[in-house]
């Protein structure tokens, strides 16, 4: 194929036209992007006194910005879930009167040992380790295996 | 006198930039008088509140503080110090969503009337462009006072925008400007709603009007068949114009009335770390798909119930779009039933989802 002056031209000018829309638009679209911020790395909280929290009741932790439900059953026992719902980000609660776990959303209806039992959530909560120590209710993040 | 300096000024003006053909244009320009008609209006009211809305919005502006410590706190200062200031605020509440809803009038009256056909297609395109600046205007002001049910909306929100295959996460990171709903959540949407929605509103707007006074008012099919002395057309100007300005007159007392009797809530301040609300809802013009996503089952067909939804909006808000461009392939004496039935049926979904919504 033959290339005629015009055409060089053109494809050069067209190229550095182009280079010059990128040169333009890549930091304008590396400002958009917001540069990833350091979250405090939260292994564990301390949720209080274990006489201090009334059965049937519940409290929303705060992991670093992550919020964490924390539950006492009726039995008493403790159950510490991720409490974002996994459906569509929103915070869940604890419904005393079910007993179960419920995100106002769109209806969606954990277990309280975070199943997700109806409604449109795809995934269960996962799961926080609570311990015990000298009376002192402590949730913990899950250990990461391997 | 009055009448001598109108008449100085016009002939100054006319010397420099030669305004005679343009009034000539608008002298000659006439609308079609049928059983329709009304329906000519709806743009111009929507035009009217979009005014409504910038200048309410300017007023508003002077006060606003976005933040996380002081949004919620200015939008109280606003609505209790400043004088006239729950009449702004609630005027530009109510004239945005009434806004939304003759978009929506407008949009559907030019489908039924088909008013999208050729030579008419990009005004359509603009017209749609616009509908969803709208609801963008809508969703990004609905965070600004940084209430409880707009952080769980907005939070949804951009979360169902995540879930878009492949592009949804950096779109979810644009959006919120992080990981979550965030103060920079509220610059960002701020800085959408009062600068860059505007900009790209007003020059849409202007293309779409351009193209409206360019090639006329559209004139329905049982109207072109009327032989041309049975055609009755009306002056735009001033008849139509006439019209028109009164009733933005009347939506205007409407918007007043709405106002100063029903005045917009501020509600209960955000906080990231409590559970979201019982009776959360989005604004109105989004409850039809809220209570789609709400209704899907957790799993379609191996995908995520929400994916499935997403997907199901994208492809049928594309296909209504684009309906200039298609509905010619349909064959001529089907086109005009089926693109009805089509029509209805969007509507009888919008209308029951809509209603199934607030009564769920």
């Amino acid at each position: 194929m033959a290339i005629n002056r015009r055409s060089f031209l053109n494809a050069i000018l067209g190229s550095g036209f182009v280079g010059w829309l990128g040169s333009i638009f890549y930091p304008v679209f590396s400002f958009l992007v917001p540069p990833k911020m350091p979250e405090a790395n939260v292994q564990s909280v301390n949720a209080g006194l274990i006489n201090d929290i009334p059965l049937n009741s519940s409290q929303i932790l705060k992991f670093g910005r992550t919020p964490v439900l924390l539950v006492r059953a009726q039995s008493g026992e403790f159950k510490a879930l991720a409490a974002t719902c996994t459906h569509l980000d929103c915070t869940v609660q604890y419904r005393e009167d079910r007993q179960d776990i419920w995100c106002a959303c769109h209806n969606g209806i954990y277990s309280l040992a975070g199943r997700n039992l109806a409604g449109p959530p795809p995934k269960p909560l996962s799961q926080y380790v609570v311990n015990i120590v000298d009376k002192e209710v402590v949730v913990s993040k899950p250990k990461q295996i391997g | 006198m009055l009448k001598k300096t109108m008449q100085k000024t016009y002939h100054w003006l006319d010397e420099r930039f030669k305004i005679t053909p343009l009034v000539e244009f608008m002298s000659h320009k006439q609308v079609p008088v049928h059983k329709h008609s009304l329906w000519y209006y709806m743009g111009g009211v929507a035009l009217f509140l979009f005014v409504i809305q910038v200048v309410s919005g300017i007023l508003l502006l002077l006060y606003y503080q976005p933040g996380i410590d002081s949004a919620f706190e200015s939008v109280q200062f606003i609505t209790t110090k400043v004088s006239f200031g729950w009449l702004f605020r609630s005027v530009h509440s109510w004239s945005a969503n009434l806004m939304v809803f003759f978009v929506f009038v407008h949009m559907f009256s030019t489908f039924f009337t088909r008013t999208y056909k050729k030579p008419r297609e990009l005004t359509w395109v603009t017209g749609s462009v616009l509908l969803l600046l709208s609801l963008f205007f809508g969703f990004s002001g609905y965070l600004l006072p940084w209430n409880e049910l707009a952080f769980f909306a907005t939070k949804v929100g951009t979360d169902i925008a995540g879930a878009i295959p492949f592009i949804g996460e950096p779109i979810k990171l644009l959006l919120r400007g992080g990981e979550g709903v965030t103060g920079a959540t509220l610059s960002r949407f701020y800085a959408f709603h009062v600068a860059l929605i505007p900009a790209a509103f007003t020059i849409l707007l202007f293309l779409h009007l351009l193209f409206v006074q360019r090639q006329g008012m559209h004139e329905p099919e049982f109207f072109q068949k009327l032989p041309e002395n049975k055609k009755r057309m009306m002056p735009f100007f001033p008849n139509f114009v006439l019209r028109d300005a009164l009733l933005w007159l009347l939506v205007l007392n409407v918007i007043l009335y709405l106002a100063v009797f029903f005045p917009w809530e501020i509600g209960v301040k955000a906080d990231a770390f409590a559970p979201a609300p019982q009776g959360i809802k989005p604004e109105w013009f989004f409850m039809f798909m809220f209570q789609a996503l709400k209704l899907l089952p957790a799993h379609i067909f191996l995908m995520e119930g929400e994916v499935f939804g997403i997907l199901f909006f994208a492809i049928a808000g594309t296909v209504w779009f684009t309906v200039p461009f298609w509905s010619v392939f349909i064959k001529e004496n089907l086109r005009l039933k089926l693109m009805k039935l089509f029509g209805i049926i969007v509507i009888a979904f919008i209308l029951i989802l809509t209603i199934w919504g607030y009564l769920d």
